[in-house]
């Protein structure tokens, strides 16, 4: 009784505290490599090279004034941040950090599939926001940000089934260890479908060169304009930590999650020595210096192109994608 | 003893949702309740042992249809009371009680049926070569009802292009 | 308390088809009529996944698999004729759809 209760909810409270910290780190760590590539150094002020902004952020946040506009509905005003931010923790709880029971909160039999629909619950808050501000331009907004997101969905399972027809399996924790039996990270083997899969990812998360929906320059801040103070931050919160969750569920498919370059090379197995946990943490970093690397250099989609590449680009070449490894699994393997 | 548990609050949960979509006045509201009601089938299903089940009720039901029910209630939000018109032939209490003897006989096939032996399943149970939800699912899906499952992907293919043309506006 | 027999899935399931039922039965809103018919879909595929997992035969939770996919192409086709009409008449409700041509 103890182990299928207790240790589990420790296991969730340590995940859910290090996803709510990294999240707070998140924008600070943006704000300094988008300072860094264009010359200059990013918030510097508060305390050594600005790293308490990190602090200070989030109590503003909490101490500004919560506005509900006054015909906004009530109820729906303040169930759209929460069904933004309750499926992006959700999905950590099938998320191996690390190998042999002890470094996952649980592993299920469809872990994968598991992390696409409950990502797509997130849609809700988008739409929920935008009809309940009770405002033209959030509603704009957030139309057009759910069908972003949906449209980009397709794309990514698509690719996923590519991806699932590689390791065999659906469960997360499966998939690693298909990696560590073959020998070599998905990444090499299937090199189409992780471009694919972090593209698609950037686009669902709302991160540039996807922002339309939420840009400043474009409909006033959108779907969230009417939401302030704390509200916001939830939003913000969600992005964050769908962002996390798009760079290791890449970490996870394509390169080997917790195993060392290499895993069943005997050679390296030196570097067995690094938990595995730290590799993952490693490879998560890469991949989320890689998302502020792309916001900070590449200018935004308009709609309409974001929309023909999602429908007309990726969802065939996925469809291509699962053709060829279908084949090649079948008749030359 | 867990199963006991969690099997009422979960069947008092959709219940209540389900009464609560019926009567809502609230359009957006009502679709709100009914994601909160699918979600709720969905953990009934993984109690029943359906893993695979459950994560398409969320993807597929939750996550698609219901997205599409909420657009299209906010492309057609009037600014008048929806329901504001009653034909007067209307007879909404024998409705009411219609339902009521539809609920009557639902108990009774209950009650009838499960207190007797179940009889030789006519399709035998299926046996296949693989172990796991998801993989046995797949099995039968592609061995013993391909045919259903190749006329349900032409039927889908069908019903998007029907949807397309209809909801497309006239260019005029 | 008495152990969990399909029998409570399935007094579960008429209960929340007969909600369908009501739904459509009284409402006016056509929207609301839909999506108590998928209130009804969904009380046939707890029905069928409850008995599955009793007599033991995986039938039953492919049958939910065709159910599925058929309540979404039905939804498709059902909201593109209600804004096919919606566009012509602006009106959700079925008591004054009640002509052929205009």
């Amino acid at each position: 009784m103890v182990d299928i209760v207790l240790i589990p909810l420790l296991k969730i409270a340590v995940v859910v505290n290090a996803v709510l910290v990294l999240v707070t780190i998140m924008p600070l760590l943006e704000r300094k490599v988008q300072g860094w590539v264009q010359s200059r150094l990013g918030p510097m002020r508060v305390g050594p090279w600005g790293l308490l902004q990190a602090i200070v952020d989030p109590i503003k946040l909490m101490l500004k004034e919560d506005i509900t506009p006054t015909k906004a509905d009530k109820w729906l005003f303040t169930l759209a941040p929460i069904m933004a931010v309750v499926p992006a923790l959700a999905v950590f709880s099938v998320i191996p950090f690390g190998g042999d029971g002890l470094f996952y909160i649980t592993d299920i039999n469809v872990g994968l599939l598991f992390i696409i629909s409950v990502t797509s619950i997130g849609v809700y808050g988008i739409i929920l926001a935008g009809w309940a501000s009770n405002s033209k331009y959030p509603l704009l907004a957030s139309l057009r940000a759910a069908a972003q997101l949906i449209s980009y969905e397709i794309a990514v399972t698509m690719t996923l089934v590519s991806v699932i027809l590689t390791a065999g399996t659906l469960s997360m924790v499966g998939i690693v260890e298909a990696q560590q039996e073959t020998g070599l990270w998905f990444g090499f083997v299937q090199p189409v479908a992780f471009v694919l899969v972090f593209i698609g990812g950037l686009a669902e998360t709302n991160r540039v060169p996807f922002d339309l929906p939420e840009a400043e320059q474009e409909l006033t801040g959108g779907f969230h304009t009417e939401y302030s103070g704390m509200r916001w931050a939830l939003f913000f919160l969600a992005e964050y930590a769908n962002m996390i969750v798009i760079a290791a569920v890449v970490t996870t498919l394509f390169w080997g999650g917790w195993l060392p370059p290499f895993p069943s090379v005997d050679a390296l197995a030196f570097l067995d020595l690094i938990p595995g946990w730290i590799w993952f943490l490693g490879k998560l970093g890469v991949f989320l210096y890689l998302s502020v690397w792309i916001r900070a250099t590449f200018p935004r989609y308009r709609y309409d192109q974001l929309m023909r590449l999602g429908w007309k680009v990726l969802i065939p070449i996925a469809i291509a994608n699962i053709v060829v490894t279908a084949v090649v699994k079948v008749w030359l393997l | 003893m867990v199963e006991t548990i969690v099997f009422y609050t979960l069947s008092g949960l959709i219940l209540g949702l389900g009464v609560a979509v019926i009567t809502t006045p609230n359009t957006v509201h009502s679709v709100v309740f009914l994601v909160m009601n699918f979600l709720g089938v969905a953990v009934i299903y993984v109690v029943l042992e359906a893993e695979f089940l459950a994560v398409i009720q969320v993807l597929v039901y939750a996550g698609g249809i219901v997205v599409l029910y909420l657009f299209v209630v906010m492309l057609v939000n009037l600014t008048r009371e929806s329901e504001a018109h009653q034909d007067p032939r209307r007879l909404s209490l024998f409705g009411l009680a219609l339902a009521g003897v539809v609920l009557l006989e639902l108990a009774g096939i209950v009650v009838y049926s499960y207190g007797r032996e179940p009889p030789a399943p006519v399709a035998a149970a299926a046996t296949s070569p693989v172990q796991g939800n998801v993989e046995q699912i797949g099995w039968l899906l592609y061995t013993d009802y391909l045919i259903p499952f190749e006329v349900a992907s032409v039927l889908l293919l069908v019903a998007m292009v029907g949807a397309i043309v209809l909801a497309k506006r006239e260019l005029s | 308390m008495m152990d969990i027999t399909p029998a409570h899935y399935t007094v579960l399931s008429a209960a929340l088809f007969t909600i369908g039922v009501i739904g459509v039965l009284v409402r006016r809103n056509i929207i609301i009529i839909f999506m108590s018919i998928e209130l009804m879909l969904n009380a046939v595929n707890i029905n069928l996944v409850a008995n599955a997992r009793h007599l033991e035969n995986l039938v039953g939770q492919v049958f939910v698999v065709f159910v599925i996919a058929v309540a979404a192409a039905e939804a498709a086709v059902g909201l593109g004729i209600l804004l096919a009409f919606f566009r012509n008449k602006e009106t959700v409700n079925i008591d004054e759809m009640n002509v052929m041509r205009w």
